[in-house]
């Protein structure tokens, strides 16, 4: 393996401090790894963009990755923030899916795409996620706000297990 | 920052432990935008997030059950977020903006913002410092700010300056959840019992002198939220109609946020969030 390849493989290993059967490269929010040559040696510049904009995992993202590719040989690393495009749950990898769902965890569906005005939503949820454990479709919305930013609860009314769905944006 | 940061496991900001929010982020104020307006938007949207960021965390362990507080704590922290980028971004637009702090302080600009700032310096709408209420205060005053401030971040998406654009394009995401959760509330508390309507009732005709300002014009740079004034009154007399509550028919407050007149609430407010910043304003955290 070259530096490049190296150093994009070290960050691949790290993980979501809040979901941690996820990468970061899973979950969609490392957006670069690139190695630049220097006199004073090879630095990584790595991009992470956040889930969303308040998401206090970033610091502990941020240190992770430095760890690990410093572990991995790479003395100089700089970590970058990218806003644009924002973060969308459209992201997450297929195998990022499969690793949620394996938790016990509903993977989101498709992310609106809306050019205009986002419309009011009044009524009952705007997406009804299958039960995780077991498969039943009669689910209902707890709160669209869970223990992470990133998640909403829902309860299936089929077994009555509460669970987290990863939101939609 | 990565070297300095090399096996120091102390973090110095206030908060998160991220200094610099924006860190790699070209924050170059493009030609043709004067860096000051610029800045002092910034300041406006970052204002509204961190003063309501704050009141809102106020409800932490206090709301009525258990989703409910973790959906204000969430909402909260959102605005935390967007009110980080934006008072980075003015203090990198212009820095004569960031308050002037003892030499050798590690404060970066966006605490300095936050933290060392006096009330008439807040340019906030009052919406967002007046004290907290009840729990129908709460959905009422997240339903009129977070209806205006979604219609202003959506327009912002194309704004000139790249860095905004993208807070606005990520906020918009943010701001439609607060919105729906506010406007689902304010329906059930409308259709729930007599108390839950005569409360919200209350919190509507309390909070609707302060609405007025968050669509009043503001010349120069930026989305001049008078322009979404039409949009913003079509969705809130959707809630109203859904709700089958009247529009209160009552006299806007003189005087706006943005040009320094706040209520004796934000001081108190300034207060308490301030005290531990301003004690130690050198102190490493």
């Amino acid at each position: 393996m070259n530096a490049g390849e190296r150093a994009a493989e070290a960050a691949r290993q790290v993980r979501d401090p809040e979901m941690p059967m996820l990468t970061l490269a899973d979950l969609g929010v490392l957006r670069d790894v690139e190695v630049r040559g220097g006199e004073e040696g090879e630095e990584v510049v790595v991009s992470i963009t956040p889930t969303y904009t308040g998401c206090p995992a970033m610091a502990t993202m941020r240190d992770d990755l430095v760890h690990r590719l410093r572990e991995a040989g790479f003395g100089r690393v700089e970590v970058r923030i990218v806003l644009d495009p924002p973060w969308s749950s459209d992201w997450i990898s297929e195998r990022g899916r499969a690793a949620l769902r394996e938790a016990g965890l509903s993977a989101p569906g498709p992310a609106p795409r809306r050019t205009g005005p986002v419309p009011l939503t009044l009524g009952p949820a705007r997406s009804a996620p299958a039960c995780p454990r077991c498969g039943s479709a009669a689910t209902r919305l707890t709160s669209e706000f869970g223990a992470t930013a990133c998640k909403a609860l829902y309860r299936c009314t089929g077994c009555q297990e509460p669970f987290e769905h990863v939101k939609e944006i | 920052m990565n070297d300095e940061y090399a096996g120091d496991s102390s973090q110095w900001a206030f908060g998160t432990g991220f200094e610099d929010p924006l860190a790699g982020v070209d924050t170059t104020v493009p030609p043709g935008v004067d860096p000051a307006e610029l800045a002092a938007y910034c300041l406006m949207l970052g204002d509204d997030a961190l003063i309501m960021s704050q009141r809102l965390s106020e409800w932490c362990s206090r709301a009525p059950d258990l989703e409910e507080d973790i959906a204000l704590a969430n909402m909260a922290l959102d605005l935390l977020g967007q009110a980080r980028l934006l008072l980075t971004r003015a203090a990198a637009a212009d820095p004569g903006v960031v308050p002037v702090l003892p030499e050798g302080s590690p404060v970066p600009a966006e605490d300095a913002l936050a933290f060392f700032r006096d009330a008439e310096q807040f340019r906030n709408v009052r919406l967002a410092e007046v004290e907290n209420g009840d729990f129908a205060h709460v959905v009422v005053r997240l339903l009129l700010f977070s209806v205006a401030r979604l219609a202003v971040l959506e327009r912002l998406r194309t704004s000139p300056d790249q860095v905004l654009a993208a807070v606005a394009a990520k906020g918009v995401k943010e701001v439609a959840y607060h919105r729906d959760w506010a406007g689902r509330w304010f329906l059930t508390l409308a259709q729930g019992t007599e108390e839950s309507r005569r409360r919200l009732e209350a919190a509507l005709d309390a909070l609707w002198p302060y609405q007025a300002e968050l669509v009043a014009p503001r010349p120069g740079f930026g989305v001049d939220p008078a322009t979404v004034r039409d949009e913003v009154d079509a969705v809130l007399d959707q809630v109203f109609a859904v709700s089958g509550v009247e529009r209160p028919d009552r006299a806007p407050l003189p005087g706006t946020g943005g040009e320094g007149a706040h209520t004796g609430a934000l001081a108190a407010l300034l207060a308490e969030m301030q005290v531990v910043a301003r004690a130690h304003p050198s102190g490493r955290w």
